[in-house]
């Protein structure tokens, strides 16, 4: 080592200058920031459930899906997805559909997102584009695994996420997370 | 006022003193001893001879003691240290030792030994300590040091065999 | 009457002390935090929220309060019963009393009374900062042994060691600052700090004694136990003395570090840098060296050396905080090296260089 190095005392001062002058140029940008100057930024820092990370539109988040002009979903119920998913966690009841152009329709859609990989091999599987992955929404969360369990009507309330990724529907809450009722 | 402060740090002290001959647990007993030092610390606060209470506290509670108590907790004192003491009869020393050292209290007390008053600035002032230290205590003063200066070679040769 | 007067004067002295030590102590929760943020580009704690306002964080230290009030307050099957409860009790203790001594302005002239502005007024003021320092030791050790964990043990092992060669270190420094002003009273070195050198510059300590200063600083924060010197605690690795703690205790065992912390700030702005004393105030306004002056009102007067005292204490406490942000801890042996072979000889230079100085230029006076 140097001499500097060894005495200590220099290299102890060259590191409180670096992290003093950080402390003072985001001091000042924050007094600024206050002050009304909007791009003065003191911190990297993403205030995160207010402020997002543009995320990108290949994103992987939350299933949906997609529904008709009628509201019913586009799904045929043809069991590709259920087929693919490598953690098995699409669970698909068919039933008839009440138009006869249409084949089938799913009695029960469930995604069991505490086994899901989001690989995203449902949607590419699907013939008629009835799953995405588009919603921007990544936060799921539970207090059972029983919760984790996502339904049909759950997921066919969804929207897309806007170009930037910001979920535009509200996030699911599932019902061992819901306040019960007084 | 003072007499009753007196009493009550007095009965600290003695309280203090039994608890640390009493306890058989090392640590209870150190931490005794720092009360003990520290309430004497307060007679002498009550005697006006600050000096000697903070130099008595910061020396003896907060230096001495200190190093004792980490030596006890260096050596947590197993079952065999802390059982029956094999050289149980050399405590009988302790009466006759006890015994001179009444006798001796008995006759400075009874022989009136009042404290003198100093003149000049009071006595146990920075400034008595330091002159009376210097002139009248030279000598004992210095064969403290070199008390102390033979202590710490001990040690250090001590310190070097076992390296 | 003057009996209660004196009485409610001296209780307002203590007060002062009481709640500028506690308030400050429990502010540096939340300064530690925001100013390390800041430091590290990152924004801080800023979520706890009363009616929607979250003022800067400032709720934060409120909410730490409340949750560690509710908190289960733990005792370890093996622990010593007694010397566990104590323990934290006996850290803050020594921590609040230590300010006691140190003067946080001139006196006060208020309805015919000479207030001295300082809880006690001792004359050996600095020595008894000091045994106050040298026994909150004992709080922590009393944690490490009563825990009965190995690691709680090892933590006050490495506290006992550290504190005694941070306390020689300390000891020694301000020997030099004894010297120079001649006094073991705080205030009377204060007072020294007002005179002049070379007719404009303040006579603080930091310029006569910059050594002295740089020896305290860091000895110092040996003696508060945090980072670089945080051996003691060890967060990585042992946790340290009060790993058994919970709740409340163990908050108090955090509220000693920040008490000895603004202590050891108080200390330092009072021995080096001129403790309630703004340049070129007098008691009866400014004087300045260029030849201009200003009287200002007594009132107004003590009012500025009592905040120029707080300023200081803050700006000390911001330093140490950026030393503690910013250095990364040292080993338990380097620590020790620092202490006994780096900053106690320097001290001991420092006294013979003091000395020596004051034989051959002459002190103050």
């Amino acid at each position: 080592m140097k001499l500097a190095q060894r005495l200590y005392l220099p290299e102890v001062v060259s590191g409180l200058v670096l992290t003093a002058g950080h402390f003072f140029r985001n001091m000042g940008a924050h007094v600024a920031r206050a002050l009304g100057r909007r791009d003065a930024r003191g911190a990297v820092t993403i205030q995160y459930p207010e402020e997002r990370r543009p995320y990108s539109p290949r994103l992987r988040s939350l299933h949906r899906l997609v529904r008709r002009e009628d509201g019913s979903p586009r799904c045929v119920a043809c069991m590709m997805c259920e087929t693919v998913c490598p953690a098995r966690c699409i669970y698909i009841v068919a039933a008839e559909h009440p138009n006869p152009d249409i084949e089938k329709v799913p009695a029960r859609f469930d995604i069991d997102l505490g086994k899901c990989v989001f690989c995203g091999f449902c949607v590419e599987a699907c013939p008629e584009d009835a799953i995405r992955m588009d919603t921007g929404i990544l936060e799921f969360s539970s207090y059972s695994r029983g919760g984790m369990i996502y339904t049909k009507e759950m997921l066919l309330a969804l929207e897309p996420a806007t170009g930037d990724g910001r979920p535009t529907s509200p996030v699911p809450i599932p019902p061992d997370r819901r306040m019960p009722a007084p | 006022m003072a007499t009753a402060a007196f009493v009550l740090i007095a009965a600290v002290a003695v309280g203090s003193a039994l608890g640390l001959v009493v306890r058989r647990n090392p640590i209870h007993g150190a931490l005794f001893l720092v009360v003990n030092l520290g309430s004497i610390a307060a007679l002498f606060l009550t005697l006006g001879a600050e000096f000697l209470a903070a130099a008595q506290v910061i020396v003896y509670a907060g230096a001495i003691m200190v190093l004792f108590v980490f030596a006890i907790m260096v050596l947590i004192p197993g079952r065999e240290e802390t059982g029956p003491d094999p050289q149980r009869p050399t405590r009988l020393l302790a009466l006759p030792v006890g015994a001179v050292l009444l006798v001796l209290l008995v006759a400075l007390v009874a022989g009136g030994g009042a404290p003198r008053a100093a003149g000049g600035p009071p006595a146990g002032g920075v400034e008595a300590v330091g002159r009376l230290l210097f002139t009248d205590y030279l000598f004992p003063f210095e064969l403290t040091s070199v008390l102390l200066l033979a202590a710490m070679v001990g040690v250090l040769l001590l310190a070097r065999r076992r390296a | 009457m003057t009996a209660i007067a004196d009485l409610g004067i001296a209780f307002g002295r203590v007060a002062f002390v009481m709640l500028f030590i506690l308030n400050m102590g429990g502010l540096l929760t939340w300064v530690e935090r925001k100013q390390s943020a800041i430091m590290q580009d990152r924004i801080g704690a800023n979520r706890a929220s009363i009616f929607g306002f979250r003022l800067l964080g400032l709720f934060h230290p409120l909410a730490d309060a409340i949750k560690m009030l509710t908190k289960e307050d733990f005792m370890p099957a093996r622990a010593d019963r007694f010397l566990f409860q104590l323990a934290p009790f006996v850290s803050v203790f020594f921590g609040l009393v230590a300010f006691a001594a140190i003067p946080f302005g001139d006196t006060l002239r208020l309805a015919g009374r000479e207030i001295p502005l300082q809880a006690v007024t001792l004359d050996v003021g600095v020595l008894y900062v000091f045994a106050m320092l040298s026994l909150s030791i004992y709080g922590v050790m009393m944690a490490g042994w009563a825990s009965g964990s190995n690691f709680a043990i090892l933590g006050g092992q490495r506290a006992a060691a550290l504190m005694i060669s941070a306390e020689i270190a300390i000891g020694a420094s301000i020997m030099g600052v004894i010297m120079w002003y001649g006094s073991l009273s705080l205030q009377t070195i204060v007072r020294g700090q007002g005179d002049l050198l070379l007719g404009w510059i303040p006579a603080w300590g930091i310029l006569v004694q910059p050594l002295g200063f740089l020896l305290f600083v860091t000895a110092g924060i040996a003696a508060t136990r945090r980072i670089p010197f945080d051996t003691p605690e060890s967060e990585s690795e042992i946790i340290g003395y009060f790993v058994e703690y919970s709740g409340m205790k163990f908050g108090m065992f955090a509220m000693a570090d920040f008490l000895e912390t603004v202590v050891i700030a108080g200390l330092t702005t009072t021995l080096f840098l001129g403790g309630w004393q703004v340049p070129w105030l007098y008691a009866e306004g400014f004087r300045f060296p260029w030849g201009a002056e200003l009287a200002l009102p007594h009132l107004l007067v003590v009012l500025l050396q009592v905040g120029a005292f707080t300023v200081k204490v803050s700006l000390m406490i911001f330093v140490m905080m950026l030393v503690r942000w910013t250095l990364p801890r040292f080993r338990y042996d380097q620590a020790m090296r620092l202490g006994w072979l780096g900053l106690f000889p320097l001290s001991v230079l420092n006294i013979v260089l003091t000395g020596a100085v004051l034989l051959l230029v002459g002190g103050p006076a």
